[in-house]
């Protein structure tokens, strides 16, 4: 389910006319003394982009959002988000984002129309227009019935939806979310990345958010993958996946060596490993049933694998990125992964 | 959304920056105001202190000091008290940048495009307003004392109260954005506040201390704070020479008694001094 929502709201690029850059990030570096956080990186974010930039933690994530959201300032090299200078003009900057940090930035004291109304006023939106638009945030992120109500008394996930909510109290160019999801459950999670997708539809804005989680970074219309505070892959899901390969079905059967022989004669790519055989295809699905007409002998096993952000994140880092709740990947893949890189 | 009107406008004119500033400062004003207002045990609880201190100390030391005149060391001690309360909830409120520190939302604040001058003072309004709110309520105390009110009294203690609550609500602005941890402001409260209400003349009489104490006494802003207090209290008590001789109200300097005029004025300056550091405070925090 959440991967259909992910197809139908992504934006055609290739099919729109061309959309201006609303983030432009030129050679941006950041050094803490010896220590190269952010290497010079130079990418840009289209209008109304979902754009994901996915690492480990301490690839450098956090310190690039910071100097997007001009809360740090960049060693060297140049960015501009919203049309202005992220060093020259911090303010102007400031005026034209949104910004949802990791960590809560809400008073569970005040109710979350309090605090919606406190964003307004120092971000000087006009006093007649503050109800008005207190009113639409909190519809768009589904919190209308909680307006009056404590955010001590809000769940996780709703005061993450509340933080999402004033963050486009003022209206702003592009959306910055550092780790938006962490610490949800997967469920609140999943729909908070519908609510996200939604908002890029309904408030027209570009988000830029930061993940370690690979199948969050799925939602994004393109991933820059950053590692020791490089970008080391950039490109839409499906374009980085299909750098790697094709699916893979792994198949035991009762006499491999034959079986290998007999897909070969039927035009197969195959590899025969310690415990199975492995065929490249190019759809995993669909090429079973033919697949196994076409080895001639018993099959006792079959596992098919099509390549994940995991796998692209293997190829290009040589690491994984995975966290504990994510399928673990059998050693033999990461083999084979890696011959296919040398 | 889209539909909306853009964001406001950043090449506005002096006049509107500067209406945007004092709101910025007015929500973070009533901020104050709601949170005080929704921690009623925090207000329960800041009453405890005084009430003990008054009903205690001051019975205790009525016995030892005896009366004078009818005028007795708890109604010395009454101004003392308010006093304390109003510098307690000051301070604590100022440092309560601590605790938004904390808890996440003084990022909201300050990644906000506004001025931190309009924040800090926001915040030392809102402090102020709460700390002398917190004092004023000690007044329901004085009949039982028999301290005798007057409107006029009344109003003069509220503005007393508002000056050195302004004050003290920077100076705890000004300490909150050099700590970083909540572990700090234990310590600031140990070293700091008590020894200034113990040395402010809140308490007892300051005179006939040791010389190394007096100095002391005369560099806390507190002592000028507390005085004009009492003296306004007193001076709407039917009260004997012998007592006035007996319980001093007004701060002794290089043998010179100071007049409520100039004790004001030096609580002003520190004032003044404390807002313009918390300001100076605020724009260096990250």
């Amino acid at each position: 389910m959440a991967s259909t929502v992910s197809s139908d709201a992504r934006v055609d690029v290739a099919a729109s006319p061309p959309r201006p850059n609303v983030i432009e990030v030129r050679d941006l570096t950041r050094r803490f003394g010896e220590f190269t956080a952010v290497d010079g990186i130079s990418f840009d974010v289209r209008e109304g982009e979902v754009f994901a930039f996915l690492g480990p933690n301490g690839a450098g994530k956090s310190t690039t959002i910071n100097m997007l959201c001009t809360l740090a300032r960049p060693t060297s090299g140049h960015a501009s988000v919203a049309g202005f200078d992220v060093a020259a003009r911090p303010k102007a900057v400031r005026r034209h984002i949104g910004l949802v940090f990791q960590e809560p930035t809400l008073d569970d004291q005040l109710t979350a129309q309090e605090n919606l109304r406190f964003h307004a006023v120092l971000y000087r939106i006009p006093s007649d227009e503050v109800n008005e638009r207190v009113a639409r945030v909190l519809d768009l992120v589904d919190l209308s019935d909680r307006r009056y109500d404590r955010v001590s008394e809000f769940s996780g996930g709703m005061a993450r939806r509340l933080e999402i909510a004033r963050a486009l109290m003022h209206v702003p160019g592009v959306l910055f979310l550092d780790e938006p999801t962490i610490g949800l459950d997967p469920q609140t999670r999943a729909l908070m990345w519908e609510d996200v997708l939604r908002l890029r539809e309904e408030a027209n804005v570009t988000v830029f958010l930061t993940t370690h989680y690979m199948d969050e970074a799925e939602y994004a219309d393109r991933i820059a993958i950053i590692d020791h505070g490089a970008i080391v892959a950039i490109d839409t899901p499906q374009a980085l996946k299909a750098t790697i390969g094709a699916d893979t079905v792994d198949l035991q059967t009762t006499d491999d060596v034959a079986a290998v022989a007999a897909a070969r004669r039927n035009g197969y790519r195959v590899e025969a490993g310690a415990d199975g055989v492995r065929v490249f295809v190019e759809h995993g699905e669909t090429a079973v049933a033919p697949l196994i007409a076409a080895v001639g002998v018993p099959v006792l096993h079959v596992h098919v694998h099509q390549p994940t952000l995991d796998d692209v994140f293997l190829h290009y880092t040589g690491r994984e990125i995975r966290e504990s709740h994510a399928e673990a990947m059998s050693p033999r893949v990461r083999a084979f992964t890696r011959a296919r890189r040398r | 959304m889209s539909s909306a009107a853009p964001p406001a406008n950043i090449a506005d004119g002096p006049d509107t920056v500067l209406r945007e500033e004092v709101r910025t400062a007015g929500m973070v004003w009533l901020r104050e105001l709601i949170r005080f207002e929704r921690t009623r045990a925090r207000i329960l609880s800041g009453l405890v202190q005084p009430v003990l201190f008054l009903v205690v100390l001051g019975y205790g030391m009525s016995g030892l000091v005896g009366t004078t005149a009818g005028f007795d060391f708890k109604k010395f001690m009454f101004p003392g008290i308010m006093a304390m309360s109003v510098v307690t909830t000051a301070i604590f409120s100022g440092m309560s940048i601590v605790w938004d520190r904390e808890f996440g939302f003084l990022r909201e604040m300050l990644v906000a495009p506004t001025s931190r001058a309009s924040l800090a003072l926001g915040k030392t309004a809102g402090g102020a307003t709460v700390a002398a709110a917190q004092g004023t309520i000690m007044l329901i105390l004085a009949p039982l004392i028999g301290v005798h009110l007057t409107a006029l009294l009344v109003l003069e203690i509220i503005g007393l109260e508002l000056l050195m609550a302004i004050a003290l609500t920077a100076f705890g602005v000004f300490v909150a954005t050099h700590i970083q941890k909540m572990e700090g402001f234990q310590v600031v409260m140990q070293l700091l506040l008590f020894p200034m209400i113990f040395l402010s003349g809140a308490l007892f009489p300051l005179n006939g201390l040791p010389g190394w104490l007096g100095v002391l006494t005369h560099v806390n802003p507190l002592t000028y704070a507390v005085a004009p207090l009492r003296q306004v209290v007193f001076a709407a008590q039917d009260m004997p020479a012998a007592a006035r001789q007996r319980f001093p109200a007004s701060v002794e300097l290089f043998g010179h008694t100071l007049s409520i005029g100039t004790e004001i004025a030096i609580v002003v300056v520190f004032a003044g001094i404390f807002i313009a550091l918390a300001i100076r405070g605020f724009s260096r925090m990250e």
